[in-house]
């Protein structure tokens, strides 16, 4: 009963909540929670963590803006292109990346990420240090849907993190995603079952890939624009930052983590570089004193707190 | 634009890029030797070596500005400073980590990295400031000009790193530290104080890092961020030799300075990108590294 009340009151939520916060910080907010769901997917569940997720974000949002400004597509086809986009950079990567483990698989990734923002600083379609500015924000659904309005736009936003985040839920609770649990907490074991780990690991990579190049591909037609901040390092740093504050390893973290992090952000605006400084402070706070992030520490405080009654 | 002809090409240009890519090389060798130390060590990988880098250079910036303290000073008194800062960061944090999996040292130490890069950038900004050149003046080889300094820089990182070297596969001190590498129950039953040589090593890597961050100040704009991309790509040559051996390191480093250098020459607009190429080739072949071993 607890839980159906629960849901409601968060679908409740989402349905009013452009009418009591600024939709695009919403908007803004849902694409990055999608954003740090895929990243976790990979953590959580197939215990590999990528250092270099921005590339999938960043690369997306890039393909999305030239698919819809440049060459004139509907938005439904530069989602989707995007997503493939994404997906097919993550398997290139991905492929290369889960021969090592560990540690050297963050650093891998991180590698890759590098590369893929030195060529976007160089290549002429990302716009350079300018970024790819204006991508218009086209009516869906072969012009019956305008999205101009954010409080539309917003509905449609709501839509497609429901859509990713749903595909992550379906993903983990499926015969695959226990095989991938199975894989994380003994590799040798699953392998020894029979199981190929490499090719379940490569899936998981190509399908994190694809939710964090929808979340990109959507930021992109929230905002408007493509920057070579979306590829940078230091998203990469901040989606790691969204799961960990979240909780690693339970599925409604990341989206918390991800609120949390964007409305720090907006918020704390007037600080400037001091919100780097912060971000770090958090890193290093949630390393040394609460691991289990927000979720993880509430639900263990729950769970304590009716034990003994 | 693709082919590369050596011939072709003026034996100036050829020989300067070789050298600026040695020079990013020794660069490379220095960090990655550091990296590999700690890594050995203390199981972390020590995502704030960019940032010590940057605060050696620093250092040896503010010294000469507000102390007067020339380069030679700074050369010794950097290192010194910043490992001490290193000293107290792994007896106040990284000590507690070490149980943990290796991700959350490099969580704590990326967040470590954002919060001395974040600070120095809040108070110097982002733009650099220039640090004259304690050798000024250069040779002329016939087939080059060798900056005087450039020549001491490539002959200065050598010395360290063979030193480095010598010290951790030759001396005593080496010795118990290789053996707490292996095992270090054992190692501290010989009553050997363990937890005080990983705060040394500790200190000796961001050391290092410090004093290449000095080295770097008269060629590079002292900035806060010029460690920033430095060690993403210290990070990829650290995959690609893997972290197993102290002198793999060092080859590693210079080895892909030099790869660097070429291709500017040949292919300029690959250069960035070049060691990343690297090491995607080297995962396919040998993705332990080219010096590592399978664990």
């Amino acid at each position: 009963m607890n839980r159906i009340l629960v849901a409601i009151v968060l679908a409740v939520a989402a349905l009013v909540a452009p009418w009591f916060f600024y939709p695009v910080f919403l908007m803004k907010a849902l694409c990055f929670a999608l954003f740090a769901c895929a990243f976790n997917l990979l953590l959580g569940y197939a215990g590999l963590m990528s250092f270099g997720h921005a590339m999938f974000f960043g690369m997306a949002a890039y393909f999305f803006g030239h698919m819809v400004k440049v060459w004139d597509w509907p938005i439904e086809f530069g989602l989707v292109g995007a997503v493939l986009g994404a997906a097919l950079l993550g398997l290139v990567t991905g492929a290369l990346a889960i021969r090592r483990q560990g540690i050297y698989f963050a650093m891998i990734t991180l590698a890759f990420a590098q590369m893929i923002y030195f060529l976007c600083v160089q290549m002429p379609f990302t716009g350079g240090e300018d970024g790819l500015q204006g991508i218009p924000r086209k009516p869906l659904f072969f012009g019956l849907l305008p999205t101009e309005n954010d409080y539309t736009l917003y509905y449609v936003v709501l839509v497609i993190f429901l859509f990713g985040f749903g595909a992550i839920y379906r993903f983990i609770h499926s015969p695959f995603g226990q095989v991938l649990k199975a894989i994380r907490d003994n590799e040798q074991r699953a392998l020894s079952l029979g199981y190929e780990a490499d090719r379940y690991k490569l899936l998981a990579f190509v399908l994190s890939a694809a939710v964090a190049g929808l979340a990109g591909a959507t930021k992109a037609m929230v905002v408007h624009f493509a920057t070579l901040t979306d590829v940078a390092a230091s998203t990469s740093g901040e989606v790691v930052l969204m799961a960990l504050i979240g909780g690693l390893g339970t599925i409604t973290g990341p989206v918390v983590g991800g609120f949390v992090l964007v409305a720090m952000q907006d918020y704390l605006a007037f600080v400037g570089q001091l919100v780097l400084v912060i971000q770090g402070a958090i890193f290093v706070v949630i390393v040394l004193g609460a691991r289990r992030g927000l979720v993880g520490e509430f639900s263990a405080w729950w769970k304590a707190r009716r034990r003994p009654g | 634009m693709g082919s590369c002809n050596i011939f072709e090409l003026s034996t100036q240009l050829l020989f300067s890029q070789l050298l600026l890519g040695l020079i990013n090389g020794a660069f490379y060798a220095m960090l990655s030797l550091g990296l590999a130390v700690i890594f050995g060590m203390l199981n972390v990988i020590n995502f704030t070596h960019g940032a010590q880098y940057m605060m050696g250079a620093f250092a040896a910036w503010l010294m000469l500005t507000w102390l007067h303290i020339p380069f030679w000073g700074a050369l010794v008194l950097a290192p010194i400073i910043v490992g001490l800062f290193g000293i107290v960061i792994e007896r106040l944090m990284l000590k507690r980590i070490y149980h943990l999996d290796h991700l959350y040292g490099f969580l704590l130490t990326f967040g470590l990295a954002q919060i001395i890069e974040g600070l120095f950038q809040w108070n110097w900004g982002s733009s650099g400031a220039p640090y004259q050149s304690p050798i000024p003046g250069g040779y002329n080889l016939g087939f080059m000009f060798l900056p005087a300094y450039r020549g001491f820089v490539v002959v200065a990182a050598l010395v360290i790193c063979l030193t480095t070297w010598y010290a951790i596969e030759r001396t005593r001190l080496g010795a118990y530290l290789r053996a707490a590498t292996e095992n270090p129950t054992l190692v501290r039953s010989f009553g050997i104080n363990v937890p005080r040589l990983i705060t040394l090593t500790y200190g000796l890597g961001v050391g290092l890092a410090a004093l290449a961050g000095v080295l770097a100040a008269p060629i590079q704009q002292v900035s806060a961020l010029m460690g920033t991309n430095l060690v993403l790509v210290v990070f990829a040559v650290v995959v690609i030799g893997g972290m197993g051996s102290i002198m793999g390191s060092i080859v590693t480093g210079f080895g892909l300075g030099l790869i660097e250098g070429v291709t500017k020459v040949c292919y300029p607009p690959g250069s960035n990108t070049v060691i990343f190429v690297v090491m995607a080739l080297v995962l396919l072949v040998k993705p332990a590294g080219l010096f590592g071993q399978t664990k």
